[in-house]
């Protein structure tokens, strides 16, 4: 396998989703090219990076808005059940 | 990361006419909206916008929602939908339906070669810990063309799988592995352009054109 047709199928090794014989393929080129080692672990850690970084802080004023309108829209929606 | 489980419970409760219930919801996934939101429209206000029209969506909505997908995936593609209409707007696109938005397929699309190769300086893990990386880190994303970022945010950031992903933004499986694999390249070249240790830069593999 050379190093651009592994390009074309990182998503699946990095998923984990490849096909095993291709698999073999991969790990076998990457035993021997540092480079392409290196993306792979690059990607990882870039996904890693994004999916475990913080999110950002809800405003505060907005926060407090948002749920005074929420809770004022439930009760409009579903307070008002008919009396029997 | 997300518990079914609990939010299962929860989205129960909540149907029978719990506000609470909502309202837990609601806190557990705000700033993850919020988030997203941000990162697709690229300002404050806006985001603040999208972040109740979703909320508010979730609560018309709620007693229809069948559960086949899980809430957060609901969440996040009502989310997508709110954020998208925003930017339309912002354009002066008729807003139409996701699908009539779909680009062709993006086979020919080019993937970028890895040019600034090098091991990172620090795991992600230290990394996540200084203060000033999620500037970073959305300065990054804010270079990729939209239709990179936003498959990156579902699929990676969110962890929605491919076939939701598609799903939620009216397009193929094809085109979703695609453009996750654009926005991957191209993460990776900026961020390794910051993190990686230039000492141990490594000469890129050559390649044709």
């Amino acid at each position: 396998m050379k190093c651009e047709e592994l390009l074309l199928m990182l998503n699946e090794y990095v998923d984990g989703t490849v096909d095993p014989a291709i698999c073999d393929e991969f790990q076998k080129h990457l035993a021997g090219c540092n480079p392409c080692q290196v993306v792979v672990d690059n990607i990882r850690k870039t996904i890693t990076l994004y999916k475990d970084g913080t999110p950002y802080d809800v405003p505060v004023e907005f926060r407090e808005h948002l749920h005074s309108l929420l809770r004022q829209r439930w009760k409009e929606s579903r307070g008002s059940s008919p009396q029997s | 990361m997300t518990d079914t489980a609990v939010d299962r419970a929860l989205v129960g409760r909540a149907k029978a006419g719990e506000l609470a219930a909502f309202e837990e919801l609601v806190n557990c996934y705000e700033a993850r909206v919020y988030t997203l939101a941000r990162r697709i429209v690229g300002q404050e206000q806006d985001a603040e916008d999208v972040t109740q029209q979703t909320f508010l969506s979730v609560l018309e909505h709620l007693d229809g929602f069948r559960e086949e997908a899980s809430f957060h995936t609901w969440l996040m593609r009502i989310a997508t939908h709110a954020a998208l209409k925003v930017i339309r707007k912002r354009r002066g696109l008729p807003t139409v339906s996701l699908e009539e938005m779909t680009e062709p397929q993006d086979g020919q699309e080019i993937v970028p070669h890895p040019e600034f190769i090098a091991d990172w300086r620090q795991s992600p893990e230290e990394l996540a810990q200084r203060r000033e990386i999620q500037g970073l880190l959305d300065k990054s994303l804010a270079q990729l063309d939209e239709k990179h970022r936003l498959v990156f945010l579902l699929r990676d950031v969110e962890g929605m799988t491919v076939h939701e992903t598609a799903a939620a933004l009216g397009l193929s499986e094809a085109n979703v592995k695609v453009r996750l694999l654009r926005a991957r390249l191209q993460l990776r070249e900026l961020l390794t352009r910051e993190f990686g240790d230039p000492a141990r830069r490594l000469v890129p593999p050559a390649h044709s054109h």
